[in-house]
């Protein structure tokens, strides 16, 4: 069958429909312009088949992409979050805790649970960007640091996928506090014997970055993702310096030596098959 | 609230007494230090107070971790650079001999005048001061000298070559070699504790803090930034982040105020010292017994306590009950 450039089609094609906020459809890819139905998005496991820009997943929906059908069950799926501090900015963080429950339908930034990848059992690990930009409070914390006590207790390592904007400024301190709390759980899984698979996805900054997300026995990112401690707009502020066009981008990343590997998404569950398979064979 | 939030300390501090105990006889000192801090911090802080701390916290005189080891110890000799890459002067490492015995120092240094600020840029760390640090730690276990750290830093520094050089990846590292230590770590945050840069080098088996020193997840201005989208309303943002060292103590974040001279430390170095000195040593003396293996993993089961949500129908405050395992 000859092979259509559809990009042409989509150059001339009309601007997308934009809701009553102005702003574009969601399944417009941000980085070509194409613009695709849901379906024809997910069954490309929301990668843009013109330009393989990489779309946001949600947590399940990474989860359903990688784990073996019906092999995840999912644990601490109650753990909600308290408002410690009584925090209010503009809007009290009680409200946007519950605004964020009942738009994406998850109780925090994470699902954990026991799955199993290409027929190696693992715990997953996986950050949802849409619940509060992903940002790791004292749940996010615990989940995190439960899987791995699930991992060491059965043997298995752990896959963790981030997707974070940090530490949840609504839970002060306490959030700062789930980044050693998270690199003890770490340090005690990697005692046990077991093993830490990062992939990190788009993006995965400052907190999450700076605790467990690094750590992993190996650590691998998905094509453009940004990760970076600071994201180039403060950079950009508080230095006045001019930043490279890749600027934290998971491609300098992997130039500067601080990730394995680059792994697009549709190869991403064969190499966690073989990785873990790898890892299986030691033990 | 003021009357509240003194139950709520009380109701600690009364928890704190039922807990079952290793070594009782520390335990009196510990309960009489809390019980003389709940007097000193009846009250909850106004928002003006903890602007103020936010002033007090950064002020030009207030003494940084040199001053603190100048006064602290003898025979400091300073360790310079990360054997890989540079000597970054926002961090500040070396050894010396404090109450008798040789410890590790490490700590941020910001600086006094425009060019030592420069140079040290305003305690701001590249990963290379990180690294630097570690070496430090990696000494410190392997000639079993207690590590003692000073934080200050706005954070760590936000740049482009911070960035290449892998900031996130390093403070990530510090606090993973910190995690396997088994000597003695005692952090004390002495000015601004900002952010994964102040952690990097904070995770300890005690955590002390200044009574006017800021401990927080995000500097107030940038909280302002983002929550409030103009930096000039830090001071609702620092009401709301609540980064002082009594709302610190209240969430199990650390384990004890140290009392500042009456204005302030910036009034006073050698009394401002001689109290943070009682401090380390009173902190020091619980640890030193403790075999290695469960220092290390007293200090791990400390960090895993750290938390406040729910399940279920049960609130699970983990800062007061799994964390604080008294030694």
């Amino acid at each position: 069958m000859a092979h259509i450039d559809v990009s042409i089609e989509h150059r001339h094609a009309p601007e997308p429909e934009r809701d009553s906020a102005g702003r574009k459809h969601p399944n417009t890819c941000p980085s070509c312009g194409s613009h695709y139905r849901d379906d024809e998005l997910a069954a490309n496991l929301r990668v843009c088949p013109q330009c393989g820009h990489h779309f946001p997943l949600r947590a399940r929906e990474r989860i359903e992409q990688l784990a073996d059908d019906g092999s995840f069950a999912e644990e601490a799926a109650d753990l909600r979050s308290q408002d410690p501090l009584g925090f209010f900015d503009l809007r009290p963080y009680a409200e946007r805790l519950a605004e964020a429950e009942l738009s994406t339908g998850l109780g925090d930034a994470m699902v954990i649970g026991r799955g199993a990848v290409g027929g190696h059992a693992c715990e997953l690990a996986v950050m949802d960007f849409a619940f509060m930009g992903g940002s790791m409070g004292s749940v996010v914390g615990e989940k995190f640091v439960r899987a791995c006590e699930s991992a060491a207790e059965h043997g298995v390592p752990v896959v963790t996928v981030t997707a974070s904007g940090g530490a949840r400024m609504q839970e002060g301190i306490l959030s700062l506090m789930q980044l050693p709390k998270t690199v003890c759980a770490v340090a005690d899984l990697h005692d046990a014997g077991g093993a830490l698979v990062c992939v990190m996805a788009h993006p995965t900054t400052a907190g999450v970055l700076a605790s467990f997300a690094t750590l992993g026995d190996v650590t691998v990112a998905e094509p453009g993702a940004l990760l970076a401690f600071t994201g180039p707009r403060v950079v950009q502020q508080t230095t006045r310096e001019k930043l490279p066009d890749d600027f934290g981008l998971a491609e300098s990343n992997y130039r500067f030596g601080h990730l394995d590997a680059i792994v697009p998404r549709p190869e991403l569950r064969a190499y966690l098959t073989r990785l873990l398979g790898l890892f299986a064979n030691g033990r | 609230m003021a009357a509240e939030d003194e139950l709520r300390l009380r109701e600690r501090l009364s928890h704190l007494r039922s807990l079952p105990l290793l070594r009782g006889a520390r335990l009196s000192g510990e309960l009489a230090r809390l019980q003389r801090q709940l007097d000193r911090i009846a009250a909850a802080p106004t928002d003006e107070e903890i602007a103020r701390f936010v002033e007090l916290a950064r002020h030009e005189q207030r003494p940084y971790a040199l001053d603190y080891f100048d006064r602290l110890c003898e025979d400091f000799v300073e360790l310079h650079g990360d054997r890989a890459r540079a000597d970054d002067q926002a961090v500040v490492a070396g050894l010396a001999r404090f109450d008798g015995r040789t410890v590790v120092v490490v700590g941020q240094q910001k600086g006094r005048d425009i060019s030592e600020r420069t140079r040290r840029n305003f305690g701001m760390a590249y990963p290379e001061g990180y690294r630097k640090a570690m070496r430090a730690m990696t000494l410190a276990q392997r000639h079993g000298f207690p590590l003692l750290s000073f934080v200050d830093t706005p954070g760590a520094y936000p740049g482009v070559a911070a960035e290449q050089h892998g900031q996130g990846g390093a403070i990530a590292a510090s606090q993973a070699l910190l995690a396997q230590l088994t000597v003695p770590v005692i952090s004390c945050i002495i000015g601004e504790g900002g952010s994964g840069g102040a952690i990097a080098i904070a995770l300890a088996d005690r955590v002390l803090m200044q009574e006017n020193a800021l401990y927080s997840v995000i500097s107030p201005e940038g909280c302002a930034a983002i929550l409030w989208r103009d930096a000039g309303e830090w001071r609702k943002a620092a009401a709301a982040l609540r980064p002082d060292a009594r709302h610190c103590l209240e969430l199990g974040v650390i384990d004890t105020i140290v009392p500042e001279p009456t204005v302030g430390a910036h009034t006073d170095h050698d009394e401002a010292a001689r109290l943070l000195g009682d401090a380390l040593r009173d902190a020091l003396g619980e640890l030193e017994g403790v075999h290695g293996e469960e220092l290390r993993r007293r200090r791990r089961q400390r960090f895993r306590g750290i938390g406040v949500f729910t399940e279920a129908l049960a609130t699970a405050v983990a800062g007061d009950s799994a964390g604080h395992e008294p030694l």
